[in-house]
């Protein structure tokens, strides 16, 4: 472990931009991640440790103009409480449902969950599903700036995120999906809570007249970062949801997963699991 | 030797002043720098529940919080959840209905358990078996440990 000089504690994202400029600082939200990554010496602290907690405006939801604005530092309860969420982003909300448990839903935070990018991070996949953008914080010459990054462009690999280390994610941003949109997110472990996801999906889609249109699948744990599904996406947009659909959607999937063998299953079994597990989400899709 | 952290906070109701190193979980302070030892260390992972401390009215596990995180909070321990009202009918409930064996996991499950009735003072059975999922228990097989929750919050009834 490398040694902290410098322990900060800002208000507002003006004085976090300043000290992310200054360089050489490791964010802190809520600790979730960095707290054990620290113990196991999987993480080597930068010299100032900046804990964003208090900085102003950076928790909480707000819908403007049909854009939901989720701020870095909203807890997954905080989401998993929110009306709105549980009743328009059902697979955002399913997401939480199924996330550690009370405690670290509690703490944990959206931001720290993005930043985090584990291939299995819960709210990525429902996240990726509803085309959320991530909006970047800086200061470059001494007036606050923004960046906003499609979430798909964010993963380079496991830990690893297009963040410049001056930036800070301010926020994440949601077009809300349009009437008609239907959305579920699944995640399979080995028991319910506590649990990193061997394989999640996410699905969403205009379901209207038995058809499918502005389909959206992502995939979790089963490649270096979440991912969208083209093949799968492709192979629904536009059709109705019948059987000969769910196959041919279900055979594409084989084309976009590409998960490892670790400790907590096989490829083939994730491969397996992948495609069972799509069958019946749209099949359940297609009852209603 | 990483930097040192004054920090002010309410600890079970007291204005508290404490110096803590910038590493140190809230749990380490609480034990080892208040000297408080009913919070217990069972895995330091998040796992167990065993370290659950309520932070500004909401539980977290108390070995993944910075202890310099809770400058400016109030937070509130099995402690001073013991002294309030609330803690003495759950820790009853806890003793009547046989709930407590070899005892180290009960203030984790007694702080959350109060967080749950908080916010949800009429509880179902499935509503605190949600709750409580980030709590482990090697002794009871959780039975008696829901039915002393349930019977607290069917007593608010
Ligand atoms: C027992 C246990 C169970 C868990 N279960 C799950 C689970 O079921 N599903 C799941 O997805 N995750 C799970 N996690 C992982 C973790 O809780 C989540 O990833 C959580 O969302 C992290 O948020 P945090 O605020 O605690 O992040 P922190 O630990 O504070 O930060 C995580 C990383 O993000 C960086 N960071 C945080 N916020 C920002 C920001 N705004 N700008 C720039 N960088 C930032 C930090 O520097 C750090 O690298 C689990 C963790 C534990 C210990
Ligand atoms: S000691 Fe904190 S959860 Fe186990
Ligand atoms: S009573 Fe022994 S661990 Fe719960």
């Amino acid at each position: 472990m490398s040694t902290i000089q410098h322990y900060a504690a800002p208000r507002s994202l003006e004085e976090a931009a300043d000290l992310l400029r200054q360089g050489n600082v490791t964010v802190l939200a809520g600790g979730t991640d960095l707290m054990p990554q620290s113990k196991a010496g999987k993480l080597k602290f930068q010299p100032v440790l900046m804990n964003i907690r208090n900085v102003e405006g950076l928790r909480g939801l707000t819908e403007t103009g049909g854009v939901l604005r989720i701020g870095a530092t909203t807890t997954i309860t905080d989401l998993y409480d929110s009306d709105l969420v549980k009743s328009r982003l059902a697979a955002l909300w399913q997401a939480c449902d199924h996330f550690a448990s009370d405690q670290i839903r509690n703490a944990g935070t959206i931001g720290g969950n993005i930043c985090n990018a584990s291939p299995a991070g819960d709210t990525l996949v429902p996240l990726l599903v509803l085309n959320a953008r991530v909006v970047l914080a800086a200061k470059p010459n001494g007036a606050l700036t923004q960046r906003v990054v499609p979430l798909r462009e964010f993963f380079v690999g496991p830990g690893k995120v297009r963040r410049e280390p001056s930036e800070l994610v301010a926020a994440v941003e949601i077009d809300m999906p349009p009437p008609g949109f239907v959305s579920a997110f699944f995640k399979f472990g080995t028991r319910p809570a506590l649990d990193i996801s061997t394989i999640s999906i996410g699905f969403g889609a205009v379901y209207e007249g038995g058809k499918l249109r502005d389909v959206r699948v992502a995939f979790g744990a089963v490649a270096p970062t979440p991912i969208r599904a083209p093949h799968v996406e492709a192979a629904l947009e536009g059709k109705p949801l019948n059987e000969e659909t769910i196959v041919a959607a279900c055979d594409a999937a084989g084309q976009d997963a590409r998960p490892i063998s670790d400790v907590r299953a096989s490829d083939w079994y994730r491969r397996e699991m992948v495609r069972n597990m799509l069958e019946r989400m749209l099949n359940n899709v297609r009852n209603g | 030797m990483s930097a040192m952290v004054d920090i002010t906070f309410k600890l079970n109701g007291i204005n508290r002043k404490t110096r803590v190193s910038a590493t140190m979980s809230a749990l380490d302070m609480v034990r080892d720098v208040l000297g408080l030892t009913g919070t217990k260390y069972g895995c330091g992972e998040g796992e167990c529940g065993a370290c659950t401390i309520s932070v500004d009215g909401i539980t977290l596990n108390s070995c993944l919080m910075f202890a310099a995180d809770c400058d400016g909070r109030d937070v509130m321990t099995i402690e001073g959840l013991a002294a309030d009202r609330k803690g003495e009918a759950l820790r009853d409930s806890f003793v009547e209905h046989g709930a407590v064996q070899c005892g180290f996991c009960t203030p984790g499950f007694v702080m959350q358990a109060h967080h749950v009735l908080e916010k949800n003072p009429d509880a179902s059975e499935a509503e605190i078996q949600r709750g409580i999922e980030g709590n482990l228990c090697r002794c009871t097989g959780y039975r008696k440990i829901v039915d002393a929750i349930a019977g607290v919050a069917a007593a608010a009834k």
